[in-house]
């Protein structure tokens, strides 16, 4: 598959003994002969556990684990927007231009974005820190205008916020 | 007015255990281990509650269908929440877990599965996180697990993340997913009561839809069945948003008039009644009203059907009259073209198309008959795909075409937006 990006490190994937322990309790949701359902959550881990992204060695590491045909590992990696199929930012900044929250001046939030990051959308800073990409509605729309960073949402926004909000990262 | 789901979350910690105890929580799960399966499903009948995910299906029907066979059974949750617009069920998830959990286990109990999922959306990570916190309770204090209050009731629980795809919120393409596979909805029949979850009977409803049943349990059926409008029982959440000065999710009984919920509940439209221009009602996949029919529409299932929309996810999207209706329809179809799981041709070619043409009319290159094109490509969708997405991406353009024609035609015409 073209998406699928190679890791630049040499180091095979491998997983930590906590994240095994998290394998094993991803194992125990679904039905015993039912493991192909772990393979969303493994690869959901297996992002947070690589430095946020899914080389196709990690994946073919992840269908391993699962013990499924890398090539079903593959077509749901690429089905899925939140599998990031390469590097990514440490702070992956998610703005989304939906409906509601283009009602409610997400423009702005943009503009805010692009200049203070100086990033357009799908690009990531030279540095490592940032990516920028712009998504669809996640969610909060009576919060609008809002954007996610890694894990967590940022509602209510306006420029002012979303300045304050990037200098605040460690 | 009476409250359900929203009842509690106004608490402080309204999202632990012993908070949840403290104001009667899982007092309707030990009522309904008492009863049979069948009389909690004759319950839930009785009640009339539609199912809020968007279709709004009886959901005592939809538990009757399940069969009396010896196959495993399952019950699914459907917390994806993709419709842009909606939000509701995350209250639900981060303030009354329990309170979603207690009428999951009635359900599965109710309906004989032994295994429940709560499919989340993926970027909902502090959702899950909360659900999870909560089934851990849940099943230390013996709610959950192969022993439920000590009755030799099981039912296991777990949550799944998804992966940021919305078509995995239609139950076929969640089911797919479930299973680890590309969320692809399944052709219909055979309906997932019968063929679903790994092949076996399965029942899905919404957040919502099962965060009420605990009070339908401890309440009754005719309880519930007298709030609301005949046909449109009990209390639904409206997420309010866009140009209102006070948006936000408000839960009312169905069939309150859509001006007292914009007027008295979300502060006013901005600027403003006299600045209204129209209403999405019920997430982006309905048909927009016109403030001529926000005048005088009820927030109820046949009310708004009526009116030539439907009441979907209870998303309801203000527009003032500074929207450029071509512009705001035209994000919808790009969002919809990105959403198409590629499956069947009518979808994946007429959402590009749909969001193509709408993107040349909103840019001032539009040509004379694409109104007329987007009419024929919309109705060339409607009823032949696979899965409702393809009717969700046609209906918002016909029904912008249908209530704001000229802007349409002058957008066209002039190269430029009417208002603006
Ligand atoms: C494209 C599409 C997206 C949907 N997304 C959701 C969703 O995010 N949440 C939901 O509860 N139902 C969603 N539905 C409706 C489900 O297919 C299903 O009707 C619902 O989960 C049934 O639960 P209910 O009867 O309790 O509403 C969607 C349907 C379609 C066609
Ligand atoms: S209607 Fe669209 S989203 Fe639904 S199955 Fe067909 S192609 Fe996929
Ligand atoms: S439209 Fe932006 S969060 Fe829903």
């Amino acid at each position: 598959m073209s998406e699928l990006q190679k890791s630049s490190s040499g180091v095979p994937p491998r997983f930590s003994e906590e994240a095994m322990r998290q394998v094993g309790v991803i194992f125990q949701r679904y039905p015993a002969e039912r493991r192909e359902s772990a393979v969303m959550p493994v690869l959901h881990l297996a992002q947070r556990e690589f430095g946020g992204w899914l080389s196709q060695e990690a994946l073919d590491y992840v269908a391993e684990v699962v013990g499924m045909p890398p090539m079903r590992v593959y077509e749901v990696a690429t089905f899925y927007t939140m599998y990031n199929l390469k590097p990514v930012g440490k702070y992956h900044v998610q703005v989304c231009t939906n409906i509601s929250c283009w009602l409610c001046a997400s423009d702005e939030i943009v503009r805010a974005l692009q200049s203070r990051l100086q990033l357009s959308f799908g690009e990531s800073s030279q540095d490592g820190r940032f990516t920028l990409s712009e998504v669809e509605c996640l969610g909060a729309c009576v919060n609008a205008p809002m954007m996610q960073i890694n894990d967590d949402y940022h509602e209510n926004l306006t420029p002012a916020k979303v300045s304050e909000i990037i200098d605040q990262l460690p | 007015m009476t409250k359900i789901v929203y009842k509690h979350i106004h608490l402080e910690n309204s999202h632990t255990l012993a908070v949840y105890k403290s104001v009667g929580g899982y007092q309707a799960l030990e009522k309904a281990l008492t009863l049979s399966g069948d009389d909690i499903i004759d319950e839930v009948k009785r009640s009339g509650i539609r199912g809020r995910g968007g279709a709004g299906f009886p959901a005592g029907l939809k538990w009757s269908f399940i069969p009396k066979d010896d196959r495993a059974k399952y019950l699914v949750c459907n917390a994806d929440e993709g419709e842009p617009g909606t939000c509701k069920d995350r209250d639900i998830m981060r303030y009354v877990p329990h309170q979603l959990i207690e009428g999951m286990v009635i359900a599965g109990y109710a309906v004989r599965a032994e295994r429940g999922y709560i499919y989340i959306r993926g970027e909902f990570y502090r959702e899950a996180e909360r659900l999870q916190a909560a089934i851990d309770e849940a099943y230390a204090a013996g709610y959950l697990g192969n022993n439920v209050m000590g009755r030799g009731v099981r039912f296991d629980l777990a949550v799944h993340r998804g992966g940021g795809a919305y078509v995995c919120g239609e139950e076929t393409g969640l089911i797919e997913s479930l299973e680890g596979k590309k969320g692809q909805p399944r052709l219909k029949p055979p309906f997932p009561a019968n063929i679903g979850l790994y092949g076996g009977p399965t029942v899905i409803n919404n957040v919502e839809t099962l965060t009420s049943v605990p009070d339908i349990i401890l309440n009754g059926g005719a309880w519930y069945s007298a709030l609301g409008v005949e046909k449109s029982s009990g209390t639904k959440v409206f997420a309010v948003s866009g140009h209102v000065n006070k948006p936000g999710n408000y839960e009312v009984e169905l069939g309150i008039p859509l001006k007292v919920l914009l007027e008295e509940y979300a502060g006013g439209v901005r600027g403003g009644w006299d600045n209204l221009k129209g209403v999405i009602p019920g997430g982006a996949s309905s048909p927009v009203f016109t403030k001529a029919v926000c005048e005088t529409v009820t927030m109820d299932y046949d009310a708004i059907a009526k009116a030539g929309s439907m009441l979907g996810s209870g998303a309801v999207i203000v527009l003032d009259r500074s929207v450029c209706i071509v512009r705001a329809i035209a994000r919808l179809s790009r969002f919809y073209r990105h959403e198409s799981c590629g499956q069947c041709s009518p979808c994946r070619e007429g959402t590009g198309w749909l969001s193509q043409i709408m993107q040349r009319i909103e840019q001032g290159k539009g040509v004379r008959g694409d109104i007329d094109l987007l009419l024929s490509v919309a109705s060339n969708i409607q009823g032949k795909t696979i899965c409702a997405l393809g009717d969700a991406a046609a209906m918002p353009v016909a029904g912008a075409i249908r209530a704001f024609r000229e802007e349409f035609e002058y957008h066209i015409e002039h190269g430029r937006c009417m208002v603006a």
